[in-house]
């Protein structure tokens, strides 16, 4: 049946991207499964918003200084790409390598790091230590300009190895000092000026300047190291070759993956699947595309069991309904109004609360939390103006018999175009009493804005107002 | 639902971008201010004297009136160590009581999690303002975010009553039905049922209120409007925050916005007292204003840049009005960076509000002891 296709097409999508409307899932079901994992997978031209046409709009999202402005830029781009899984991933590495704006007070770095994650996310994760430790924005974020050869500071050395790859349990403290001791002289260039210009938040006298990564020999401290029982004269690179190798990375870095993509609560079944992904970690060398292709074609990502299983974030929530309503495809003045809504949620772009990052999960949810979630998206998705609600009209229209729909298939055709979304027999049946107040709905001959179409976006808003629209 | 005796009330006003300590409380009888800031003094003739060494802008006059009364305490020089000039760092700092380590708590969250440890009340902490300051973020602990105390709750953008009452009947049957085995959507129900709560709860409060005192049309004096009603509805709120900004951010055309905000928030403060003096409740609610850092010394030709040392107001019925602490020198010498120099640790000033207002144990929620201002009347 085409429709048990349609809902399996449909997780795909909410976890590999943002969600799909019905145009966007049929030209992926014309891919096949397969074939539409490979496309997410190896991402291409995304098409996204041009920055020649968002500068037209927007100053500060030229020069890309401020927190407001470069959250919302890259918001227009999670929007607009046609490559959402290059954005998922980025966003995945931000949550867990996560680095933040406010000790930076340097947006273009931080943007310049995202870039990182969509140009190596999928690639080999020792290359990605790699690019992460020579990373400008995270060399600053977590201290690593201050750790000298003459005086280590562990702060990196540390968070490597605790929130980037092993795990804590894994290592000694002493294995925390040869590391850190490893990549002394990793800095920025001009790094004492950098870092007094970001401590006194200081835009004089040439704006915000992206920082670059240099390699100081002469602070680098070259002498001999044992991590993790072995011992050598190791640089960086050689103390990530080391880390990749155990067992506990692969087990962290499947486990993170599976949490992000597959389902918060790990269950049995999903611990196979994690050994799996852990197998192809090793077989692969090290590749997260790999890992990722094991778990979309793993029977336990198709099954019931990992549909609706994470609780969207704030930005799944925003871009999800966003895109649904085919909305901002063009600059709008307003925008930073749009991805604050998501820092109001919990989850600013840009502005993890710790290099902890966020807390996924049912944590998402407090009473002001859902306020704002159920209110941003009931609105977007209400609007019959918007053109993704147009289109969602003119299906229920053709789907109906011949213009008319019964109230069961108001609710139905609704629930059916927003996700498929499964609901329990309970909300169900509310949604159907709610279309029920005012009799079949005739879409024939609707003009925009008309009662029958409002009738249609009230339905809408009560479908992305149920407990089930809250996960992905 | 009302208790005899109402427990005392923490009102807090954060002024966001960094309000300008020298020309708040201007130290006028210094020419090293007038030398170092020839585009954005306040002259001499114009400040409102306090105490023959420094005086209030002019557009404070209405806290000028409150210090004559003894309920103004203006602390000085407030700020940590190792200043931060990020708005955001500096303000993370201040939130969470951790100027190292970056915290995960929010001192008020921790507060209120102590005031209401069985979370009995969902209304115990409420921020006035979309989105949750981090001041008020804790783990476990529920804080209601109320952008429009007319509109607070579900589907504001619905204008039709009759849709929106339909649609709010059919949300709170699908938040309240038995989720089966299903944790997480057992927790969406709950959590669901509680916004609705909330909002109903707080939708009283304005019938339950009222007052001869006109608030201004500003968006902080409405925000203390509605503080104001909710303290009086007697529902139990104990932490109310909101604030003011982030114009204080005036690296240009300073004078002219920090007199508007301050204007605006000389009047709202003013209301405020005299809408308790009307309920007889002055004595049960006292104002925190902080800011994350102050500004330069040396103008930058029409405004002035991110500083460190600041100042704090206390202000209530309840409180002892005078200055605390010292003025930072402007000397050279005393300077930090061409910044004042902080002399005050801003949890010294937490933790009086916590042990002497709150009542609340300060050790663990600002990580440490520190000697405190004998800031409240007993």
């Amino acid at each position: 049946m085409i429709s048990n296709d349609t809902d399996l097409m449909a997780h795909l999508l909410r976890r590999a991207g943002f969600g799909a409307n019905r145009n966007e899932l049929e030209e992926y079901l014309a891919m096949g499964y397969d074939g539409a994992v490979e496309t997410l997978l190896n991402p291409s031209d995304p098409r996204n918003m041009p920055d020649d046409l968002i500068r037209r709009y927007h100053v500060d999202q030229s020069e890309l200084r401020d927190l407001p402005g470069s959250a919302a830029y890259w918001m227009y781009r999670m929007i607009s790409t046609a490559c959402p899984m290059e954005e998922k991933t980025a966003l995945f590495w931000h949550g867990l390598f996560a680095t933040g704006y406010a000790k930076l007070n340097q947006a273009r770095s931080l943007l310049n790091q995202v870039e990182m994650f969509r140009r190596s996310g999928l690639g080999s994760f020792e290359d990605l230590l790699v690019e992460l430790s020579k990373d400008p924005a995270m060399i600053v974020w977590l201290d690593n300009n201050e750790n000298h050869g003459s005086a280590i500071n562990e702060n990196y050395g540390r968070e490597l190895l605790e929130l980037f790859s092993m795990g804590i349990g894994n290592y000694t403290e002493d294995d925390i000092k040869e590391c850190a001791r490893a990549f002394t002289g990793w800095t920025l260039g001009n790094a004492e000026y950098m870092a007094i210009r970001a401590a006194k938040d200081s835009i004089w006298p040439y704006g915000r300047i992206a920082w670059h990564f240099d390699y100081r020999d002469e602070d680098h401290d070259d002498g001999e190291k044992t991590f993790l029982g072995e011992t050598g004269r190791f640089n960086g690179e050689d103390i990530i070759a080391i880390i990749v190798k155990q067992e506990a990375t692969a087990r962290f870095v499947a486990s993170r993956l599976f949490q992000f993509f597959a389902a918060d609560e790990i269950t049995e079944a999903g611990e196979k699947i994690i050994e799996e992904m852990m197998a192809t970690y090793f077989s692969s060398g090290y590749q997260i595309r790999d890992m990722l292709r094991t778990l979309f074609h793993s029977e336990y990502f198709q099954s019931e069991e990992a549909r609706f299983a994470r609780v969207k974030s704030p930005v799944e929530m925003v871009v999800g309904a966003v895109r649904m309503a085919g909305n901002y495809q063009n600059p709008y003045l307003g925008i930073e109004g749009v991805s604050n809504t998501m820092f109001y949620m919990g989850q600013g772009l840009l502005r993890p609360p710790t290099v902890e990052g966020w807390h996924e999960g049912a944590e998402w949810i407090d009473s002001g939390a859902l306020v704002e979630r159920v209110n941003f998206v009931a609105k977007e998705l209400s609007d019959v103006s918007s053109p993704g609600v147009r289109s969602i009209i003119d299906r229920l229209e053709a789907g109906g018999d011949q213009g008319v729909l019964q109230p069961s298939d108001l609710a139905d055709g609704c629930l059916d175009l927003l996700g498929p979304i499964q609901v329990s027999d309970e909300t169900r049946s509310v949604l159907v009493e709610y279309a029920s107040r005012l009799g079949d709905l005739d879409l024939n001959g609707h003009q925009p804005g008309d009662q029958a179409e409002q009738r249609v976006g009230a339905m809408l808003r009560l479908v992305a107002a149920t407990r089930e629209y809250q996960l992905a | 639902m009302t208790t005899t005796k109402r427990e005392k009330s923490l009102i807090v006003i954060q002024l966001t971008g960094g309000n300008d300590y020298l020309n708040t409380v201007v130290p006028y009888e210094e020419g090293k201010y007038y030398d170092s800031r020839p585009a954005i003094n306040i002259p001499q003739d114009k400040v409102i004297p306090v105490d023959g060494r420094y005086g209030f802008n002019p557009s404070m006059g209405p806290i000028k009136a409150l210090w004559d009364e003894g309920k103004v305490a203006v602390i000085n020089g407030i700020g940590y160590e190792n200043p931060n000039r990020s708005h955001f760092r500096s303000m993370d700092i201040w939130h969470t009581a951790e100027p190292d380590a970056i915290g995960k708590e929010g001192w008020l969250g921790r507060a209120i999690r102590d005031l209401d440890p069985q979370s009995e009340n969902v209304l115990t902490g409420i921020n006035f303002g979309r989105g949750l300051p981090r001041a008020l973020a804790c783990p476990g602990v529920s804080v209601a975010s109320v952008g429009d105390l007319d509109t607070y709750g579900l589907f504001p953008d619905v204008q039709d009553e009759e849709l929106r009452r339909f649609t709010l009947e059919a949300f709170s049957r699908m938040y309240g039905g038995a989720a089966g085995r299903d944790p997480v959507m057992e927790f969406l129900g709950q959590t669901g049922q509680d916004a609705l709560q909330g909002a109903d709860i707080l939708r009283t409060a304005p019938a339950m209120y009222s007052s001869t005192v006109e608030y201004a049309p500003d968006a902080l004096s409405q925000n203390i409007k509605s503080i104001s009603q909710v303290f009086h509805a007697g529902l139990g709120a104990r932490v109310l925050y909101t604030q003011h900004g982030p114009q204080f951010d005036t690296h240009s055309g300073q004078l002219a916005t920090h007199a508007k905000l301050w204007g605006e928030l000389s009047g709202a403060v003013s209301c405020l007292m005299d809408d308790l003096k009307e309920h007889g409740t002055e004595d049960d609610a006292s104002i925190l204003v902080f800011s994350e850092f102050g500004r330069r010394i040396q103008d930058n030709g029409s405004g002035s840049d991110h500083g460190s040392a600041g100042v704090a107001f206390m202000i209530g019925g309840a409180v002892n009005g005078g200055m605390y602490g010292e003025y930072p020198s402007l000397a050279e010498a005393e300077q930090v960076e061409g910044d004042l120099r902080s002399n005050n640790d801003f949890r010294s000033v937490y933790t009086g509000i916590l042990e002497d207002w709150l009542e609340l144990d300060a050790v663990p929620i600002v990580n440490g002891q520190f000697e405190k201002f004998d800031i409240f009347t007993s």
